[in-house]
């Protein structure tokens, strides 16, 4: 299986792509594996990728219950960004996002990162002096950020409303230059991709039904295909966190939700960043296919039906009318609901489980999708050496006995 | 739209509802000496099950807090008691 390149696109291209290869095996699963990640999502396979590129640990297994990419990782809006306000978020997001700048070139696979800014909106004096805290927590924290007049935010993007009768007239906002949106299946594919080269085996359709026990420890999962032992697993299951808690006895403060989001049918180019409205719990961005990408906030009742309810899309939807008068006669093009864990201080559960042998990358809330490269970065480190990467000692689940929280509800101005 | 089911007013649209918490959580006896663990279970830990859910809901509109019992994953309302005693 040759690397991709311009070349290679060009000589499939002349003869009708019948040199393209599998990207992946499918393999039988092994008896037993040093490291078994349980969940095929963008997570699990950047563990399995920096288990074999930062640690030579290549005898691993990524075992998914359903397809790659198939959960949250499928069902996101693909914004990647680091503007949070406290230090310790500050170095895990940006780990990612400086992991994300790379990725294209170390995975041989276009994640089409396109660092197109994100613009997070104020509509009032406060809502300025506010902002002004967080761009100065960003600076502080070495991240890049602007601070954006009306003006030079209306230059960027004409298309806001910018309408004296605004329902939330626009001041100003802070911006991220680095951030921007990726390819949220090139994501997924790229890392399977590279870490299949590089000797993991990827089961799909492989549900884990229990964990094998042994004084004590995890010593493997029995699997619907079978038992895999394992010398260590990780659990990378965003959305059902919980129930995999529950079938090996330890338990998380998470609490399960749907977030919504949209896509519209596909425009001209009308806006070449991402902007948010904490006013409007809206956010949006245009895809490279032109379809316009919206989110929102969550549905505030706990849920495991990948489906949203009615008066969240309104609220959404009506923000982005405001935000966007021009849109109103826009059609979606698709809808769709993903289920996200949620901790008390919305930030991620990464270390021990509190079950021996047994490692967990949990709780990232609505923010998982800008996460993946340091999510598995980290889980990595400590399946390959059972200790903690600096960068993740903070998010140790230790923190909510010590009532050291790294609260980051409201660092992206949207309630999570 | 959703319609779920007030103990008190009766079949009403979702957005007059508000989830409150889990229900059957015991707060522990402050009065005594607690541990750590023991307190941030309680805070922090959810149950967070996949399919039937006992929770504790507020209808909005007439500020009674009551029992809903629905399943977490197709949204169906299995019942609804009211979590007060008859004042009789």
């Amino acid at each position: 299986m040759g690397a991709y390149s311009a070349w290679s696109v060009f000589r499939e291209g002349l003869r009708g792509g019948t040199g393209w290869k599998q990207a992946w095996r499918t393999p039988t699963p092994k008896k037993h594996y040093d490291v078994v990640i349980i969940g095929g999502g963008g997570h699990g396979l950047a563990t399995a990728y920096y288990l074999t590129k930062n640690h030579n640990i290549t005898n691993v297994a990524v075992i998914e219950k359903g397809w790659l990419g198939g959960g949250n990782t499928g069902r996101n809006t693909t914004v990647i960004r680091s503007n949070y306000f406290y230090p310790e978020s500050a170095a895990l997001y940006d780990l990612s996002v400086r992991l994300y700048e790379g990725l294209s070139r170390d995975l041989n696979y276009n994640v089409m990162f396109s660092q197109r800014g994100i613009a997070l909106l104020g509509h009032s004096e406060h809502d300025m002096e506010i902002l002004t805290r967080q761009y100065n927590a960003m600076r502080l924290n070495g991240i890049d950020a602007e601070l954006l007049s009306a003006k030079q935010v209306q230059e960027r993007a004409p298309i806001l409303n910018f309408s004296e009768n605004a329902r939330h007239p626009i001041h100003g906002a802070v911006n991220q230059p680095r951030a921007g949106t990726g390819r949220h299946d090139a994501v997924a594919w790229g890392f399977a991709r590279a870490a299949d080269r590089a000797g993991v085996d990827i089961i799909q359709n492989c549900e884990v039904q229990d964990f094998i026990m042994e004084g004590g420890r995890c010593i493997g999962v029995a699997t619907s295909k079978g038992d895999i032992k394992a010398g260590v697993v990780g659990a990378a299951v965003a959305g059902h966190s919980s129930v995999l808690a529950a079938k090996a006895g330890y338990d998380l403060p998470i609490t399960s939700y749907c977030l919504q989001a949209f896509v519209s049918e596909p425009l001209k180019p009308i806006l070449d960043t991402v902007v948010t409205s904490p006013a409007f719990g809206t956010y949006v961005s245009q895809s490279d296919k032109g379809g316009l990408v919206i989110g929102g906030g969550l549905d505030r009742v706990p849920s495991y039906g990948q489906r949203g309810n009615m008066p969240v899309q309104e609220t959404v939807l009506a923000g982005l009318v405001e935000m966007m008068p021009a849109l109103a006669k826009v059609k979606l093009l698709r809808h769709w609901g993903g289920i996200v864990d949620v901790t008390p201080d919305s930030s991620p559960i990464i270390g021990p489980s509190g079950v021996d042998g047994i490692f967990v990358n949990c709780g990232w809330g609505t923010g998982g999708f800008k996460a993946i490269p340091a999510g598995g970065y980290l889980l990595a480190h400590l399946l390959a050496t059972g200790e903690h990467h600096e960068i993740s000692k903070p998010f140790d689940r230790s923190r909510f006995e010590t009532g050291r929280l790294v609260d980051e509800s409201a660092a992206s101005g949207i309630p999570h | 739209m959703q319609v779920f089911p007030c103990p008190f007013c009766g079949p009403r649209n979702e957005t007059e509802f508000h989830f409150a918490a889990e229900a059957g959580k015991v707060r522990p006896d402050t009065t005594q000496q607690i541990g750590d663990a023991d307190w941030a279970t309680y805070l922090h830990a959810q149950r967070n099950e996949k399919g039937t859910v006992r929770e504790v809901w507020m209808h909005m509109t007439c500020a009674e807090l009551f029992i809903l019992e629905r399943d977490s994953v197709t949204m169906d309302v299995l019942g609804s008691t009211a979590l007060r005693k008859d004042a009789t």
